[in-house]
């Protein structure tokens, strides 16, 4: 989310020259982190806070309140010499989690397949665990395999899955450039079901079975200068920004 | 007169005194600070479950062996590249280049030495990692050995540095002697002036090892931080997960005094003990040598 962000920081800061805003990335897990510590008024995140985050916060005085500022679809993307163009749930939780280690199992070349995942702190590695993985059922306990590569941002998956053709990774359909377009996986979510590229409209109607809110959290009612940059963000002409990045805006 | 000089003398005592005991008492201070934060790491989660071989800090999984020897495994590559070409590197410049030579490559080598360890990392991801995936027909080029070669690029500076001082430091009458009793030069230098300059030479790898050990950009970029547990002779073209890039990616996301941010702790302690050991061992071998030294020439 941290682009995101950022773009919507320099807009409000351009149009509004008394308000300064700083932003910084490092993942869900940082920013959830930072406001229960009290050092941010704003924490961006792509997950909801866990219960154990929110009693944390409250332990330091904090009472956090969510705001559903955007949605983004997880595209799944693979090399663009990869010929695997659709894989259903089932079939990528199964290549995750260390099932299926070669292509040719799921109608590629004869190829070993490397896995690519962003580090534990990001919010998009946690969702993809509960949803793809795990297949949206809290009490399975399939976890990522030993050898995924876990990788320090979104921009390292890009670039190893442009140089790597035995790659397969996830990543915000806004971080997928224009060159890795035609190879994102068209996802299914059973082998009867018809297979979905990720979109703006697929997104909004529900039928691209990988996506999710991206959140702010404030420490306590915001007020003020918070309160306004929040309203702007919620409104149409910041949900410009978030289409023309990628993202899905809120209706 | 005397007195102003006594005076200035005392002052100035005191102050290097206090330099020199404040740099011991900072490293006792950070070692009770990782002690502090780090062994609670040791009652919150059980001693068998630190030692389990899977790494998942999200759901509780704590198991630090796979860190441990994936540490171990790109410092043991490192080292075994920073050796030949360390020593090597150092015995051509002080015993067989030509002075002129020698005038150019030296500040070179130094200068390999200054570049950021980011750089480097960035032109592994970029440059090696899909040389080595070619080459090798490697699953991916993001392993254990691309670690390996970067810190054995970053080793190996500080190591000829070091090591071409001593032995630029074992005095001429050495080599004259060996020539006069009829060696050739390799047989002077491999068995004369390098066991003299042993000391100086160990410590220089040493301090190559404690650098390799403590490296985390470079690492963190090129390994693929894969928690695998690297036991097997392939694990070196498998990726895997260092203990230094584990605090690094980790520790912004940790609440203070959860039990993560113990266990992250934990292993800065263990770092922290493996360098002390390292340098340690160096100190020691050092010393012994030089007091043997002392007998002999007296």
């Amino acid at each position: 989310m941290v682009n995101l962000a950022l773009a919507w920081a320099e807009r409000y800061q351009s149009e509004h020259r008394d308000v300064s805003l700083s932003v910084t990335g490092g993942g869900s897990g940082t920013g959830i982190a930072a406001l229960v510590n009290g050092t941010v008024d704003i924490a961006n995140a792509s997950r909801e806070m866990t219960a154990d985050e929110i009693k944390q916060a409250e332990a330091n005085g904090i009472t956090s309140v969510e705001f559903v500022v955007s949605r983004d679809a997880i595209a799944v993307i693979v090399n663009p010499e990869n010929p695997v163009r659709q894989l259903t749930l089932q079939q990528i939780s199964d290549i995750y989690s260390g099932k299926i280690n070669n292509w040719t199992e799921v109608g590629g070349d004869d190829r070993p397949i490397v896995r690519l995942s962003r580090e534990t702190n990001s919010g998009t590695h946690v969702y993809f665990l509960e949803t793809v993985l795990r297949l949206g059922d809290k009490t399975n306990p399939t976890l990522f395999s030993t050898d995924t590569l876990l990788l320090p941002s979104s921009e390292g998956i890009i670039s190893e899955v442009r140089l790597n053709p035995n790659t397969i990774g996830y990543d915000g359909l806004g971080y997928v450039p224009p060159d890795l377009m035609n190879s994102v996986i068209a996802v299914a979510r059973d082998a009867s079901g018809p297979y979905v590229i990720p979109s703006i409209a697929t997104v909004n109607d529900n039928s691209y079975a990988v996506s999710r809110d991206l959140y702010m959290y404030t420490a306590g009612e915001p007020a003020g200068a918070i309160k306004d940059y929040i309203n702007w963000i919620l409104s149409p002409e910041a949900q410009v920004i978030v289409a023309d990045l990628g993202f899905v805006p809120i209706k | 007169m005397d007195k102003s000089l006594n005076w200035r003398e005392t002052i100035i005592t005191v102050v290097i005194k206090t330099c020199g005991y404040s740099a011991i008492f900072i490293v006792i201070l950070i070692f009770f600070f990782l002690l502090r934060e780090g062994v609670p790491a040791l009652t919150e989660v059980k001693v068998s479950d630190l030692l389990s071989t899977r790494w998942y800090p999200i759901e509780n999984h704590f198991g630090i062996l796979p860190l441990l020897t994936g540490s171990l495994i790109v410092t043991v590559g490192a080292m075994l590249i920073a050796i030949p070409f360390g020593i090597g590197t150092a015995v051509f410049l002080s015993e067989i280049a030509p002075r002129w030579m020698r005038e150019i490559l030296k500040p070179l080598v130094e200068l390999l030495g200054g570049l950021p360890s980011v750089v480097l990392g960035f032109l592994g991801i970029l440059v090696l990692s899909p040389f080595l995936r070619y080459f090798l027909n490697l699953p991916t080029g993001l392993t254990a050995l691309a670690g390996a070669l970067l810190l054995g690029g970053i080793a190996v500076p500080t190591t000829v540095s070091i090591a071409e001082d001593a032995l630029d430091s074992v005095p001429q009458s050495y080599r004259e002697g060996a020539l006069a009793l009829g060696a050739t030069k390799w047989q002077t230098i491999w068995r004369v002036t390098l066991p003299a300059a042993r000391s100086g030479v160990l410590t220089a790898l040493m301090l190559g090892i404690g650098r390799t050990i403590g490296e985390t950009m470079a690492v963190m970029m090129v390994t693929g931080n894969a928690p695998v547990l690297a036991i097997k002779l392939t694990s070196i073209f498998s990726p895997v997960r260092t203990m230094t890039a584990t605090i690094a990616a980790e520790m912004g996301e940790v609440a203070n005094g959860s039990t993560h941010y113990h266990v992250l702790f934990f292993i800065g302690l263990l770092l922290f003990l493996i360098s002390l050991a390292v340098n340690i061992t160096a100190s020691s071998v050092v010393f012994k040598s030089k007091k043997r030294a002392e007998r002999v020439l007296s």
